[in-house]
């Protein structure tokens, strides 16, 4: 049997619905699978990146951590997707940009509704926030951009096609959409 | 006798002082634009309407048409260099069309998916600019400002009111509100002015109507803006 194409994903500061959608394929994830071995993703088990041909990343970068897998992803993904609003412009979590970080911890832990012994998290094991939100290829270079929010499950169909199949990667107008 | 001068090989008809812009539209071709409105004088500040007449690059809108000129609008290097203008206009804003009410009726939204732009691929700025909902019919948000100066030439030359002016210089430049306080709601702004109904994105936006349309009935969901036209085009008062 031929070596499949190994895929990874990852959802960073995402909602999982890029991944939901993805899912969205329905009964397609079968002959997807006929193609494709998934590595690490949210949908398996595996908790190390191995190398891979394609990566394709859900949301953008809010925290240290998110750097950090988004780095990983890059190193061992020949191909690497921005999948999704989040990752190609921030998207809606972005929208803290128009805040200071102080005053959105502050907001919610120390100042919101129904807060009991307010503090602000400060485990060393809990990932810090960065200043701003940003799109994945403010971070690594990014190979290709699937927008939506979420993509439709078409459009993620049609590019896996076309991206397995090594044809060129086009769509239909109603394919495309930022929202 | 009629003149013509020809778009990406298709003959088409003009009358004195018509520019390019005028008599494709008038013979149906589609060229990308934004800031262009055939109410109002055109300025030539978007530059998504950029054609190569006879050689060089030139705004559609504010160029005159001439006998024989040679246009081509719809190349692959135009719609490349489109593209980078689009993503400069999205990099430049808060555009996060998934938030917002104008998306499928957003013009700007939707020159970019006839164009093809799939992201925009620059630095972001997440400019912080403070919206202004002072008005109790409308309201602004200034970082979905893309300074087509619609508004301004709509208040001043329609309205006779010049509500709008653009200030500021370089990236600093923005809309701003001609009222003692500097807002909408001091203004002389009226929910049934032209001004009120000719912003080609989510800047100036109605209250109290957000997300009216279903999805799929949007003016750009099943048509692109070469096939539906401009977003002021099907704007009431």
């Amino acid at each position: 049997m031929a070596d499949k194409v190994k895929v990874a994903t990852a959802s960073l500061a995402g909602c999982f619905g890029c991944h939901m959608s993805l899912l969205d394929i329905d009964e397609r994830i079968i002959d997807l699978v006929e193609l494709v071995e998934f590595d690490r993703t949210p949908l398996t088990d595996i908790k190390e990146i191995g190398d891979c041909d394609v990566g394709i990343i859900e949301g953008g970068v809010c925290n240290a951590e998110n750097v950090e897998v988004l780095r990983e992803f890059r190193r061992h993904c020949k191909i690497l997707v921005s999948m999704g609003a989040c990752s190609i412009n921030g998207g809606i979590p972005a929208m803290r940009n128009q805040y200071q970080l102080k005053e959105c911890l502050e907001e919610s832990y120390l100042h919101g509704m129904g807060v009991e012994d307010a503090q602000i998290p400060n485990d060393p094991e809990v990932p810090l926030l960065l200043n701003k939100v940003h799109p994945i290829h403010e971070v690594v270079k990014v190979d290709y951009f699937l927008p939506g929010c979420p993509p439709p499950a078409d459009t993620i169909w049609t590019f896996l096609e076309e991206l397995l199949s090594g044809e060129p990667i086009e769509f239909a107008y109603r394919q495309i959409h930022y929202d | 006798m009629i003149r013509h001068f020809t778009i990406d090989g298709i003959k088409v008809p003009f009358q004195e002082r018509q520019t390019i812009m005028d008599a494709a539209m008038a013979a149906g071709i589609y060229i990308p634009h934004l800031c262009h409105n055939p109410e109002f004088r055109p300025q030539g500040s978007c530059r998504l309407c950029t054609v190569k007449v006879d050689g060089r690059n030139l705004a559609a809108c504010t160029t005159p048409a001439t006998d024989h000129a040679e246009v081509k609008s719809n190349t692959k290097k135009l719609m490349a260099m489109r593209r980078t203008l689009l993503q400069l206009l999205f990099v430049e804003g808060n555009h996060v069309c998934p938030a917002c009410e104008k998306s499928g009726a957003c013009q700007l939204q939707a020159v970019a998916y006839y164009c093809g732009m799939l992201a925009p691929e620059f630095t972001h700025f997440y400019p912080q600019r403070e919206v202004d909902a002072s008005h109790p019919e409308f309201a602004i948000d200034f970082n979905r400002c893309i300074l087509c100066e619609l508004c301004v030439r709509a208040s001043r030359d329609a309205d006779q009111k010049s509500v709008f002016a653009i200030s500021g210089r370089g990236i600093h430049v923005h809309l701003t509100v001609n009222s003692p306080s500097g807002k909408l709601g001091d203004s002389d702004f009226d929910k049934h002015d032209r001004a009120a109904h000719v912003c080609p994105v989510g800047a100036i936006l109605p209250k109290h109507t957000g997300y009216d349309v279903p999805i799929g009935k949007r003016l750009y969901d099943r048509k692109p803006v070469s096939m539906v036209g401009d977003v002021s085009d099907h704007e009431e008062d």
